[in-house]
């Protein structure tokens, strides 16, 4: 039995279903992803660091979640 | 004696940037960069992998309070995305000092020079430190220099290709006019290349493939590390005249008759 509605979003261009009235940390969390190594960028804005815990994450978003890698 | 390579306003004992790319894994990319004695590693932006995101991730392994971290743009084809880039890497908190480069094409990965000129316009007004790659064109590096980029990066070759240095005349004019440190970015094959490059007066030399991609990468960034060095010994120690014909290295006075 599911308590919330699901909400569509994308993440680093896959479509994905999660729980309604997720924050950015709890999304996070769940895809295992340490914060302190990710920049995060919702509808084309960065969000800043601290305001992970105070972020909704909205039906519809589009999200990228970078990180650095080796390169040249 | 003391000689410290400044760029905008920091000091480094290290002329020698290197990448993290293509390495066989971070222990070895760790290791090879130990050896080279860079202070200034590039790194990509690239998207987490959100379906094994528990993977090990590069800053592990590179502490950003030993290494100043130099992120790059590479793969941006236009300038929005090259900016776009660049904001999500200050983002991370390592410093506002970027690697500039808008790929014009993807056989040769020469830079869109109208394209690195607009980016670089916006990111010095927004505060990053800006090191832009270039063909070898005195004039792109002036007019980069005049934005307030705090270095020009003119290609040796086209990157990864080890070809060396293939316009000194070039890189020697960008020298000759520049105000800001010149850096030879691509293209070096060898220790000798990056030797050349630091004895015609570069402040530094940034190289990935031919350290990463050698037979023996930890051999070969110590050897890099050398090539830097005694480039640059060579360049301050002043290096004598070329000549057509011999001089005497023993003297004429004394000989037996």
């Amino acid at each position: 039995m599911r308590f919330f509605i699901a909400m569509r979003i994308k993440i680093n261009g896959e479509d994905r279903e999660m729980d309604n009235g997720l924050t950015l940390t709890a999304l996070l969390e769940l895809l295992q992803i340490r914060p302190g190594r990710v920049v995060v960028e919702r509808n084309r804005d960065i969000v800043p660091r601290d305001t992970y815990s105070a972020t909704l994450i909205n039906d519809g978003d589009t999200l990228e979640i970078v990180h650095f890698v080796g390169g040249g | 004696m003391e000689d410290f390579f400044e760029l905008a306003g920091q000091k480094f004992r290290s002329r020698l940037i290197v990448g993290t790319g293509k390495y066989k894994d971070f222990a070895e990319t760790k290791k090879a960069i130990e050896v080279s004695g860079a202070e200034i590693v590039t790194v990509a932006v690239r998207r987490v992998n959100i379906t094994d995101p528990n993977k090990e991730n590069l800053l592990d392994y590179l502490d950003p309070k030993k290494y100043t971290i130099l992120p790059n743009t590479a793969g941006c084809y236009n300038a929005d995305d090259a900016v776009r880039t660049c904001r999500l890497a200050r983002e991370a908190g390592v410093g506002k000092l970027v690697k500039l480069e808008v790929i014009g094409d993807d056989r040769t990965l020469f830079p869109d020079v109208p394209a690195t000129l607009d980016a670089a316009k916006i990111l010095v007004k927004e505060g990053f430190i800006v090191l832009p790659y270039i063909t070898d064109d005195p004039i792109t590096a002036k007019k980069l220099e005049d934005i307030g980029c705090a270095a020009v990066m003119p290609l040796a070759a086209p990157i990864g290709s080890g070809l060396g240095i293939r316009n000194p005349y070039n890189i020697r004019i960008i020298l000759e006019h520049a105000k800001v440190p010149v850096i030879v970015d691509a293209g070096v094959g060898t220790a000798s290349d990056a030797a050349v490059a630091m004895e015609m007066g570069c402040a530094g030399v940034l190289m990935n493939t031919a350290i990463a991609s050698a037979k023996d990468p930890i051999l070969m960034a110590e050897a890099m590390r050398q090539g830097v060095e005694a480039g640059r010994k060579a360049y301050l120690a002043g290096r004598i005249p070329k000549k057509l014909y011999a001089t005497a290295s023993s003297p004429l006075d004394g000989m037996v008759s």
